[in-house]
Parts: structure tokens; C-alpha cells; sequence
């Protein structure tokens, strides 16, 4: 057995066994810990009963001011006030015991409706793995399918086990109360330290395993809907290296990604951490807004496919050494727009779903901005190619354009109106045509154009909630007062920095994980690229063991290019860096 | 005895055998193949990469007949083959040293 499968045996058996004690482990909780619900008996009652406009059922009695307090007048009004209408409450809720019994079943129902929402729009995020299996094999060659699919299957169960094992709690261990499902607290550790006066949060650190205070239904159905956003970022790289990836060095990946990759920057987005702090320590807009995942899902697998496919290199033949490319064509094209249109229908899920509540009927609006950015997004990349490029409308890019404004639209959906979402869905359309050809140009070879549609366009749009938000939504998002405004509604640059600084963060983050993470795992599976013999027959014999298209015959040396130019003649390797 | 190699149009592969079947000729082996005459191919781009499509598939029928029957097959073929347009094919005529029917030990007229 060679030195580096030694120790990788080593290595999987060590981190099985870990993970085997921490489940085995059992953890009482303190007694000032929030209790947790498993079974659903105790989640939803009178204090979850809001109106449409947010207004609690429920009036408490308002804390008495201190001996400070009582000197400022403000203060003082705002006391009377409170204890004005809770009296009043007090005295109707005396006459009528049995509204508050009943407001107690309206709680659970309303907490009810949100936990449906939040799982079934899961479980179409989840249908979307499907859809990218399939862009992915479309795209690519036939000796390749299985080897395609497989990264794309088997992302789904690594990126998911590494996220129970610790991701989740890194991401969400200090998120709070989960406000739209019950409002259970016990995921109250943020990991945060204190510089020039603030409170920065970097890390979470309760719910491992989800046992103990993660042991909660509505824990379980944010840790479900968060998982298949994860996975969505864990199967962006798949297709960027596609082609040449050793599944040996994917499932390393696939181990890093759940775990670690991906938590880091969604906590200081999405888990309380400090780019969604922006707003409310530095006056930076809302802080980094982002509703579904522009940033935290799209742009970090965008990212990581960059580098990933810097780091491992072109496909065998893609490039000729005066970087010309070379073509290699999409073996499925009805595949690909078939998957196309499944990402297009789980998006319903993705971006509506990340309301986390079915009642907040801006849902509404959030799923037709998405419906809107994806069909101006094909329709501007199907023109661009047709009347400035290549001057024919190219199926595969009317793909990419509308996965372009799905995610460009991702970010903004719930901030934007519908000329807003259009329009910025456009210009994604057409930005991910030129950053395809630049991409080609500056020799990283991106077989599906993941990098383009995912990364840039993730960029794009958060940048353009700083530009497009309208201000009629977004209410104390991120505890700042006042809806979220951009540029173009009178909101001046606060929150478009604030997106710039998260997508900076972003990218430089992901840049140095991904560097770190596909070093190590090259090392420890003998370089993350195939033999070139084995790229040139096809993977999936070699790799893993069986065709895709079993009894078909294929001339598989005819779908490789041989890359013109290079020294050695026709079998002489592309001038790109194995690592 | 003769061997007739016809490249032809794929589409045009059973007007050609049952007009072959016509004037008394029952057997032939076909093959799936690809090749380009005088014209040469288009180039067409996708996502940036140029490339040129020259092959175009086509269909080899081969037939081994006595040399009695050789002038009207080869005039059949040509009628049923024909488009008038570019790719319709050719036509080769070579000589066969012998001929089995593997099933009976038959051999030469009596084998094809």
C-alpha cells in the first residue's frame, strides 16, 4: 500500500472513531439553559401570536426604570406608555380567560405554518442537487458521466455529515432565538472578541451533533434547511473541476467543506458573527445583508472552484500554448437545460424558503424577483452570444444566464421591486458570458462555467442589493431600525460598502481555505488531479469502476483534444501546474 | 466474383436495399461510418472555442455478387442512392477470391 493511503486509512478511521465518542457522549444541560424541545410539545403558544404587521398578541409588563432612567423624560413617557397598554391588556385578558387559551393554540399553528415552510422549501433546495448533477454531466464528456454524477451524489451525504458533526454548530451555535419557529434560544454561544469597542463574532460553538441544547425540533429543521444550502456551495466545485478531479481528493474535500469551509464565513453573515454587525457597530447600512445567499452560498463555491481549478489545473487538451482553447463539447445538451430548469423550480425553495416563515407574506414578492432575474438573465446571455459574440444563441449559455440572475437575484429578492430584480438579472445575464470568455482567457479552464455563474455573479449580487434595495422591506434587520435601502432609492453608499466589504471578506477567506485545504489533501491522496492516461480514456472506468453509458460505443480519443503547440509533439502535456 | 463497397447517405440505406432486393440480391453487411469528400467542413464556435465539423456520417454497404448481376446492381444502387446534392457517396467495385456459406460448407456462386 503506498505511504500516503496509509495514512489517509489512519487519518479516516482516527476522525470516525472521534466522531463515534462525541455521539456516544452524552451532556446534561445547566439549569439556566433554555430547555429544548425534541419532540415539538412545547414550541409555539401565546407568545408566538404576532399580526401581519408584527405586533405581539401578548403585552408584557414593562420593566421598571432605574434611578438613572427616571430622570430622562423620554424615558419616562415611553414607561407610562407601556404600562397604559398593559394594563389595559391585563384588563380585557381578566374578562376573557379563554382568548389566552386560545391565543396559545394560534401561537402553535402560527409556529406550525413556519416550520412546514421552512422544511418544504428544504426539501426543494434539496431537489436541486439533482439539477446540478445534471448541468454538470450534461456539460461535460460521456466517458466522464459517472465519475460526474458520483461528485455530485456523494457531496450530498459528506457535505452533510460534516455539517452535523460541527459546521452547523460553528455556523449557528451562537445564532439565538429561532424567531420564526418557536423562539427556542439554546444556540447562545458565539465565540466573539472585543476590539476598538466592539463586539466581533467569529465562531459559533453550540449544537455539535445536534445533542444536548441542539436536541430541538426547530433546531433540526434550521439545521435541514441550512444543510441543503451548504450542500449547494459543497457541489459548485465539482463542475469547475470537473473532468480531472481524483475522487479520492474530492471526498477529502467533501470532508472539509460541511466541517469547516463553509461555516466560517456563514456565521459572520448569517450566524450573528461580524459582518452582520457592520450595521449596528459601524452605521455600515444593515450590516453585510444577504437574504438567500448570494455571498454565503454562491460566491464561497464560486470562489472555491476558483481556486481549486487555478491550483489542480486545465483539462488535458483544453488549452494550446499560445492560449488559444480548444473544444470540447457538452455531451447532453437536453440533460443540461433540464437540470437548468430543476435548479430554476428549487430556487422557489431557495430564496422564498429563506424567510423561514410562511408568514411573512413577503414570500410573495421574494419568489416572483427570482422568477424575474432568471428569465431576464437567460434571455441577456441568449442575446449577448447571439448578437455580439458568437453570433449564435448558444443553449448552454441560455443555462448559465439563468442560473446567473438566479443567483445574482439571491442576495436582493426580498429588498428589490420587480424592475429591480429584472434589471440586475440582465446585466447578470451578460456578465456571465464575458467573465466566461475572460476566465478562458486567462487560462483557467471552467468546463461548466461554475465560476462564472456562482462567483462573480454572487459578487454581483450583493453589490446590487446596495444599489437596488428599495426600502420597503427589511425592518431591523440585523438590529438596525429602518428598512434596507440602497443607493439608487435615496439609501446613499452605507450599505452597498457594507456588501463590498463582505464580498472582499468573502473572496479572501475562501481564497486561503481552498489554498490550505486542497495543499494538505494533495498531499495526503498523492496530488488531487488524475494520471493523464486515465483523463484521456476517461474516468470512469478508472475511478470508479463502471461506465456511464455501459454497451455505448465511444470513440473516447476523438472527445480529447490534443493541445497544439507544446514541444513533445501531439501527446505532450498542457503547460498548467499539477497540484 | 465481385465485391461492391457503396458509401451512401444514412437515410437513403433502406430505399437502397429494398431496391437491390428487387432485382434478386437478398444479403448485405452494413456498417456505421464517417468520411468527407472534395467539400470541405464548416467551423463553428462554442463558448469561445473554434472547431471544424468535417465528418459526416455515412453508411458502407457491402455486397458480393456474381459478375452476371455486377452491372445492374451498381446502376440500382446509383438510382436509389441519388439526391443530386452534395455527400451522396460513392461506389467501389473489387474482385473476390472465394466465397463460404459457413452454415453449409458451400462455396463460390453457390455461397452468396
Amino acid at each position: 500500500m503506498k505511504q500516503h493511503h496509509r495514512a489517509l486509512r489512519w487519518l479516516g478511521t482516527s476522525l470516525l472513531a472521534a466522531a463515534l465518542a462525541g455521539v456516544m457522549t452524552v451532556r446534561t444541560l445547566a439549569d439556566d439553559e433554555p430547555k429544548p424541545d425534541p419532540a415539538g410539545t412545547a414550541t409555539g403558544d401565546r407568545s408566538t401570536v404576532v399580526d401581519a404587521g408584527g405586533n405581539a398578541f401578548m403585552v408584557s409588563e414593562p420593566a421598571k426604570l432605574s434611578e438613572e432612567d427616571a430622570k430622562d423624560k423620554d424615558k419616562v413617557k415611553a414607561y407610562q406608555d407601556a404600562l397604559k397598554a398593559y394594563n389595559e391588556f391585563k384588563a380585557e385578558a381578566d374578562k376573557e380567560p379563554l382568548a389566552l387559551k386560545l391565543a396559545d393554540a394560534v401561537g402553535h399553528h402560527r409556529v406550525s405554518i413556519n416550520f412546514t415552510w421552512t422544511l418544504v422549501t428544504g426539501f426543494l433546495v434539496m431537489f436541486m442537487q439533482a439539477g446540478f448533477a445534471m448541468v454538470e454531466t450534461g456539460l461535460t464528456r460521456a466517458k466522464n458521466t459517472a465519475h460526474t454524477f458520483a461528485m455530485n451524489f456523494m457531496i450530498y451525504p459528506m457535505g452533510m455529515l460534516g455539517f452535523y458533526l460541527c459546521g452547523f454548530a460553528f455556523m449557528f451555535g451562537g445564532l439565538g432565538g429561532i424567531g420564526t419557529m418557536g423562539g427556542y434560544a439554546g444556540l447562545n454561544h458565539e465565540i466573539t472578541v472585543h476590539l476598538f469597542g466592539h463586539d466581533w463574532g467569529l465562531l459559533g460553538w453550540k449544537g455539535f451533533l445536534l445533542q444536548g441544547a441542539g436536541y430541538d425540533t426547530a433546531v433540526f429543521t434550521l439545521f435541514l434547511f441550512q444543510m441543503v444550502f451548504m450542500d449547494t456551495t459543497a457541489t459548485i466545485p465539482t463542475g469547475a473541476l470537473a473532468e480531472r478531479w481524483k475522487f479520492s481528493s474530492f471526498m477529502l474535500y467533501g470532508c472539509a467543506i460541511g466541517t469547516i469551509m463553509y461555516p466560517v464565513f456563514g456565521n459572520w453573515v448569517w450566524g450573528g458573527g461580524w459582518l452582520a454587525q457592520l450595521g449596528a457597530n459601524f452605521g455600515l447600512g444593515h450590516g453585510h445583508v444577504d437574504f438567500a445567499g448570494s455571498s454565503v452560498v454562491h460566491m464561497q463555491g464560486g470562489v472555491i472552484a476558483l481556486i481549486a481549478s487555478w491550483m489542480v489545473g486545465a483539462r488535458y487538451g483544453k488549452f494550446n500554448k499560445d492560449g488559444s482553447t480548444n473544444f470540447i463539447p457538452p455531451h447532453n445538451i437536453p440533460m443540461a437545460m433540464a437540470g437548468t430548469f430543476i435548479l430554476a423550480f428549487g430556487w422557489f425553495g431557495f430564496n422564498p424558503g429563506s424567510s423561514l416563515a410562511a408568514t411573512d407574506l413577503r414570500i410573495g414578492v421574494v419568489a416572483t424577483n427570482t422568477m424575474l432575474a432568471s428569465a431576464t438573465g437567460a434571455l441577456a446571455a441568449c442575446l449577448w452570444m447571439w448578437w455580439v459574440r458568437t453570433k449564435k444563441p448558444d443553449p448552454s449559455m441560455m443555462c448559465n444566464g439563468m442560473l446567473a440572475g438566479l443567483v445574482a437575484i439571491t442576495c436582493p429578492c426580498a429588498f428589490v421591486s420587480a424592475g429591480g430584480a429584472s434589471i440586475l438579472g440582465a446585466v447578470a445575464g451578460i456578465l456571465v458570458v464575458e467573465s466566461v470568455f475572460f476566465f478562458d482567457k486567462i487560462g483557467i479552464d471552467d468546463p461548466v462555467g461554475a465560476i462564472s455563474v456562482h462567483g462573480v455573479n454572487g459578487a454581483w449580487g450583493c453589490l446590487s442589493l446596495g444599489l437596488f434595495a428599495d426600502g420597503t422591506y427589511g425592518d431591523g434587520w440585523n438590529g438596525v431600525p429602518g428598512t434596507v435601502r440602497g443607493l439608487f432609492y435615496g439609501g446613499g453608499m452605507s450599505q452597498f460598502w457594507a456588501e463590498l466589504i463582505g464580498v472582499t471578506v468573502c473572496f479572501i477567506t475562501l481564497a486561503v481555505l481552498t489554498g490550505v485545504v486542497f495543499k494538505v489533501v494533495g498531499l495526503l491522496v498523492g496530488g488531487n488531479r488524475v494520471e493523464e492516461q486515465v483523463e484521456i480514456d476517461g474516468l470512469d472506468i478508472p475511478e470508479m469502476g463502471v461506465l456511464g453509458y455501459s454497451g455505448m460505443v465511444m470513440d473516447k480519443e476523438s472527445e480529447t483534444p490534443h493541445p497544439k503547440g507544446f514541444p513533445g509533439g501531439a501527446g505532450a502535456r498542457s503547460a498548467v501546474a499539477t497540484h | 466474383m465481385k465485391k461492391i463497397e457503396a458509401i451512401v447517405k444514412p437515410f437513403k440505406l433502406e430505399e437502397v436495399k429494398d431496391a437491390l432486393a428487387e432485382i434478386g440480391i437478398e444479403g448485405m453487411t452494413v456498417t456505421e461510418v464517417k468520411g468527407f469528400g472534395r467539400q470541405k467542413g464548416k467551423t463553428e464556435i462554442y463558448r469561445g472555442s473554434e472547431y471544424v465539423v468535417d465528418f459526416l456520417p455515412k453508411i458502407k454497404i457491402e455486397v458480393v455478387l456474381g459478375e452476371d448481376k455486377l452491372e445492374e446492381a451498381v446502376e440500382t444502387i446509383v438510382k436509389s442512392a441519388r439526391t443530386g446534392k452534395i455527400g451522396d457517396g460513392k461506389i467501389f467495385v473489387l474482385s473476390v477470391e472465394e466465397a463460404v456459406r459457413i452454415r453449409t460448407g458451400e462455396k463460390a456462386e453457390a455461397a452468396v
